[in-house]
């Protein structure tokens, strides 16, 4: 109680102060391009799992903001997904595939 | 010469003689046109992402190649007319891909 006290006496009023700090996505880590760091120069079609993290729950490939892949990569990824996708290992489109 | 990957699905109604028979068939085929085998494999029966022809799986089968750029467009008309066969696909290998199969092919041959 007493803090609630002490943000009403300084005169804070106009800000929205929370008693748990809200829990929006914080984190800094800047995002990078997995197959430069840890050099894959290739993408298998035949492994569906390994191109599981390309895509989200509905079967959808993840832009390259959100992966941060860099293009060069997103590229293979793409054709890696639509290959897969063929041949029936991956569903065109899903629910709750993860 | 150049190194391609062929992978197709069989109907799962088929029994293992006739998958084996039309597996053989077609590396005939393209041993016939003047192309070597590398590699096959079976991944057995597999559970299908949806449906295709109604079928919820099938056979899959791979077979790693060289062969002259002129033969791959035959065997293609050669799998569509096979109605054993469900899917098809035929991949022409960079560099890359092909370090990457044979990497994987002695992993294969490590495990079994």
């Amino acid at each position: 109680m007493s803090s609630i006290e002490q943000v009403g006496k300084s005169g804070n009023q106009g800000e929205i102060r929370y008693l748990t700090p809200l829990d929006i996505a914080t984190k800094n880590g800047k995002k990078y391009c997995m197959f430069k760091r840890s050099g894959i120069k290739y993408l298998d079609y035949k492994d569906p799992d390994f191109l599981l993290r390309f895509i989200n729950e509905q079967g959808k490939i993840l832009p390259r903001r959100l992966t941060g892949t860099s293009l060069k990569y997103q590229r293979k990824v793409s054709i890696a997904v639509k290959r897969a996708r063929h041949l029936a290992l991956l569903p065109y489109q899903a629910d709750m595939l993860k | 010469m150049n190194h391609y990957e062929a992978v197709f699905i069989l109907n799962p109604v088929l029994s293992d003689d006739q998958v084996k028979e039309t597996v053989k068939k077609f590396e005939d085929y393209l041993t016939s046109q003047g192309s070597e085998i590398i590699s096959t494999e079976y991944w057995g029966l597999k559970k299908l992402a949806y449906t295709i022809q109604n079928k919820q799986s099938g056979f899959y089968n791979l077979i790693d190649f060289n062969a002259p750029n002129t033969v791959v467009n035959a065997f293609e008309t050669e799998l569509k007319r096979d109605e054993r066969i469900m899917r098809y696909l035929n991949v022409k290998l960079d560099k890359y891909a092909d370090a990457w199969s044979i990497k994987r092919r002695e992993r294969n041959n490590k495990k079994t």
